[in-house]
């Protein structure tokens, strides 16, 4: 666009910036989600806004919010307008039920594959060449290297790296102990804990902090697209841990303001096939096994456990390790 | 001069006093007293969990550590500077002077984004110096840096105006009994300024310390290394522990209380000394 | 109460201070002091503000561009100028009433009440932003109350204004209260005298003696409301589009790889910044007797 257009353009927006906001005579709805699913929205609003003006005649507008997933879980709690709800761990939903009844009991039922429109893993992302020769999980402990992970207290990405780490410990020795072990030796060797995935990857990518970065597979993905494949490159551990963020509707809100249709309407989008082909664009795993295959060779693969396989569930996992004082909170002041 | 009389000449008493009542207990009082009644709610034994545990503990030593630190630089170099403004022509000075106000002015997340800038490893001056060894971004040096930053206007624009208004007869005094240049600033110039290098000290101490904007991009974060107070407090705040979030808050307002209370003091000897000066 | 160092005598002064042989330093302590203070000077407050320039326009003018038109950057925008526009004026207000009750009368307690107006200066602005949260946040004091009404005040605009203004609570009547108590009661006195009203007197004798004071109060209470982040950040629920001021805005932009536009939003408030030193050397220049005054930590 020419700069006189563009000139034009903010002389008039500031302008307008100084009269009061119009009412705004549309639906609006409100999505409250993580923190690295920023541009995979940024892509499906307006898909599925075009989406539902050809389907209903409506014109609705989606707004969004991102942060560490359980930060923003408990902005919902304490007041945050969420019309649904796009996280990137159960336990962030389960405590909309728990805390003030703001998601239905039964949410993983509302939506195909248990409210999951999507999967994802844990990868290391590491400097082109490979310097350090990082392979899998057990090189994270070396002694001197520097590993990123985000604050597993405010970001489900850094909770779920614990876990694969745990997993993967406990798969080999199958000892707990051992398992504990291992995780107190790897958390010694992240010298940043940033408060979601975002700022764990501007850490690493950035300010050029650290040996690894340990992050979603979707990140890690965009990172490369984004930022120049020729400076970074994946590396797959040998075992790691399926994420499967779920997505909920938010009863109260939705109640109050009558737009339980069009949230329903949005969430449904995610598993459309329009919606999966999107996901699969910005590097999750779609679940649609027709709309993987337009994917050929993206999604290499690996080997993964869940959490209500491998280690008992989530609600167990958040009471051992991730509530106050628990095993997270003992070995991060060990160290 | 009129003496203070019960009858009020002048109009409007009840209604400034009353809105200002009003205004600031609604504003500023009542919100900040639910900290403490939050807190008080908190048993002791809670409480001390909370306010004293390592890693709490080990922000304080940070926060009030870099805080210290940084303003002691500041009243070294604000001094020269001050100095240097007062004392000496130079191209430039009108510039100078207006734009030691900058860190009053800037907001402080545009100073922290320019501050990563500058000292992170690949940064303007962080590509210089990480070789020598000195790693300035998400460390406590990053802290210091940034605390000097926001703290550099507070003792340079306590000390001007009293240099400003120095008498020379005192120098010129000095200067005729034969006392040599370098004896006259130590011994009858500096210690005109000590109230005033004190002030500036303590203001720019408690600025300092509670300070959040420019400190997050560049500090790392990291439980009993480089984690400031304020940074306690929201990461509290994002896991929705009130209680924790209230416990720590109140051990800063009781130290923002009394810093303030030092403070007015301070100035209130600053201005007696330079009434009785000039 | 503290002051404003001005600009004013500086210039005259210095000259006055190198002619005198009893008062001027020696070639080499002023070749070393002033490059030791500039030195410190360049480093750490300089550097900065280039950087701020220089890193927005890293990718040309036409990315600058953009990121200042886009739509959140314009709500951004829009925020911001709305929140300084509801609580700068308040905050005036409040300032001229505060330094009317105190400087044209005498009633106990007036220290005291100095103390309270002190206090937002000293709090950091992350408790600004605490202290809101625990009165109007659903598990706060009102929360209830205001969700049974359907009012929002923490995640929306009204708990943004507000955690603003307290940050911003004491920098007009700070820089009027000292004014005024040098300033004394006698003209008001003498205006009653003469036969004004109250409003007319205060119009006509007090408005214009404090004019200058009032206008400095203002840009400062101005740059800080535009610029605060703590507090904002604590209250603010991050919408984009909706309950993000420019400085939140900047963190988003800077979260999402995009530096250029991060350094874009950050420029303007940086220009913001660069303008309200400008007019305050314009004020200190324009009245003098605006002197020995210290700002507000």
């Amino acid at each position: 666009m020419p700069l006189k257009h563009l000139f034009a353009r903010l002389a008039f927006s500031l302008l307008t910036a100084l009269l009061p906001a119009a009412a705004l005579a549309q639906t609006t709805i409100l999505n409250v989600s993580y923190d690295v699913s920023r541009e995979l929205y940024k892509d499906i609003n307006p898909a599925f806004i075009a989406d539902w003006k050809a389907k209903s005649g409506e014109t609705v507008t989606v707004n969004q919010s991102h942060g560490g997933s359980s930060k923003q879980a408990l902005s919902v709690t304490a007041g945050l307008d969420a019309d649904v709800v796009t996280m990137n761990q159960a336990p962030d939903v389960d405590i909309l039920v728990e805390r003030g009844g703001y998601v239905a009991a039964d949410w993983r039922k509302r939506f195909p594959h248990g409210a999951t429109p999507y999967t994802t893993t844990t990868v290391f992302l590491v400097r082109k060449g490979n310097p350090k020769g990082i392979k899998d999980w057990d090189d994270l402990t070396r002694a001197g290297l520097q590993v990123i992970v985000p604050n597993p207290k405010t970001s489900g990405n850094g909770r779920y790296t614990y876990l694969a780490a745990w997993g993967f410990a406990l798969q080999k020795s199958k000892d707990e102990a051992a398992a504990r072990d291992f995780v107190t030796k790897l958390f010694a060797n992240v010298p940043v804990l940033d408060g979601g995935g975002r700022g764990a990857t501007t850490t690493f990518t950035q300010r050029d902090v650290g040996d690894v970065l340990v992050t979603f597979e979707n990140e890690a993905l965009a990172i490369g697209t984004e930022l120049g494949a020729d400076k970074f490159e994946i590396v797959y551990p040998s075992l790691s841990i399926e994420a499967a963020p779920p997505v909920a509707v938010v009863e109260k809100v939705v109640d109050k303001k009558g737009s339980r249709k069009i949230a329903t309407a949005y969430l449904e989008f995610l598993f459309s096939p329009q919606g999966q082909e999107i996901i699969g664009k910005h590097a999750f795993r779609p679940r649609d096994e027709k709309v993987l295959q337009k994917f050929p060779g993206r999604f290499p693969a690996i080997k993964t456990f869940t959490v209500e396989e491998a280690l008992g569930g989530w609600a167990d996992v958040q009471a051992k390790h991730f509530a106050d004082g628990a095993i997270y909170d003992q070995i991060i002041v060990k160290r | 001069m009129a003496v203070a009389s019960t009858r009020k000449v002048l109009p409007g008493f009840g209604l400034s006093l009353g809105f200002t009542l009003a205004y600031l207990s609604l504003v500023v009082l009542v919100p900040l007293s639910a900290v403490f009644l939050k807190t008080a709610s908190l048993t002791l034994d809670a409480f001390w969990q909370a306010v004293a545990a390592p890693r709490v503990v080990a922000s304080y030593k940070l926060t009030f550590g870099a805080s210290l630190l940084a303003a002691a630089i500041n009243t070294v170099f604000g001094l020269m500077l001050a100095w240097s403004l007062v004392r000496y022509t130079f191209p430039g000075k009108r510039i100078v002077d207006a734009l030691v106000d900058l860190p009053f002015a800037l907001p402080t997340a545009v100073a922290g984004i320019a501050l990563t800038a500058l000292y992170a490893k690949n940064g303007w001056l962080g590509q210089y110096l990480e070789p020598l060894g000195i790693k300035v971004a998400f460390t406590p040096l990053g802290v210091l840096v940034a605390l000097v930053f926001i703290g550099l206007p507070f003792v340079v624009r306590t000390v001007q105006p009293v240099l400003e208004d120095l008498d020379t007869e005192i120098e010129e005094a000095a200067a005729s009994l034969g006392a040599g240049r370098w004896q006259t600033v130590m011994r009858v110039v500096l210690p005109t300024l000590v109230p005033a290098l004190l002030t500036g000290f303590a203001l720019a101490f408690a600025r300092a310390v509670g300070e959040y904007g420019s400190v997050i991009f560049i500090a790392g974060n990291l439980p009993m290394v480089s984690e400031i107070t304020p940074l306690i407090i929201i990461t509290k705040l994002e896991q929705y522990d009130y209680a924790g979030a209230t416990a720590v808050a109140s051990v800063m307002l009781v130290a923002s209380f009394v810093l303030l209370l030092i403070i007015n003091g301070l100035q209130s000897w600053t201005d007696r000394r330079a009434a009785r000066a000039s | 109460m503290a002051a404003i160092a001005t600009t004013g005598a500086l210039h005259s002064g210095a000259a006055r201070f190198e002619a005198n042989t009893a008062t001027r330093d020696p070639q080499w302590v002023k070749g070393v002091v002033l490059a030791l203070s500039l030195g410190f000077f360049a480093t750490f407050l300089l550097l900065p503000l280039v950087a701020v320039f220089v890193e927005a326009f890293r990718r040309g003018w036409a990315v600058y561009i953009a990121a200042l038109v886009e739509p959140d950057a314009v709500s951004a925008i829009r925020l911001t100028l709305l929140t300084a526009a509801i609580a700068v004026p308040l905050n005036l207000v409040f300032g001229i009433a505060a330094a009317w009750a105190i400087t044209k009368f005498d009633f106990r307690g007036k220290q005291l009440l100095i103390t309270f107006i002190d206090l937002p200066f000293s709090v950091s602005p992350v408790i600004a932003g605490l202290i809101y949260m625990l009165v109007f946040g659903a598990q706060g004091w009102l929360g209830p109350w205001l969700s049974e009404h359907d009012i929002k005040v923490i995640f929306a605009v009204p708990g943004i204004v507000l955690a603003t203004i307290f940050v911003t609570f004491p920098f007009v009547a700070r820089e009027l209260i000292p004014l005024m108590q040098t300033q004394g009661r006698d003209e008001e006195e003498a205006a009653l005298v003469l036969g004004a009203s109250g409003w007319q007197m205060f119009r006509k004798v007090t408005l214009p003696n404090i004019k200058w004071a009032v206008l400095y109060g203002v840009i400062l209470c101005n740059a800080r409301a535009m610029g605060e982040f703590g507090a904002v950040s604590v209250v603010s629920g991050h919408i984009r589009g909706q309950t993000n001021t420019m400085p939140l805005h900047v963190e988003i932009l800077y979260n999402e790889y995009q530096f250029a536009a991060a350094f874009a939003v950050a420029s303007l408030l940086a220009l913001l910044a660069l303008v309200t030193l400008v007019i305050k050397a314009y004020v200190e220049w324009k009245a003098p007797a605006l002197h020995n005054q210290i700002e507000a930590p």
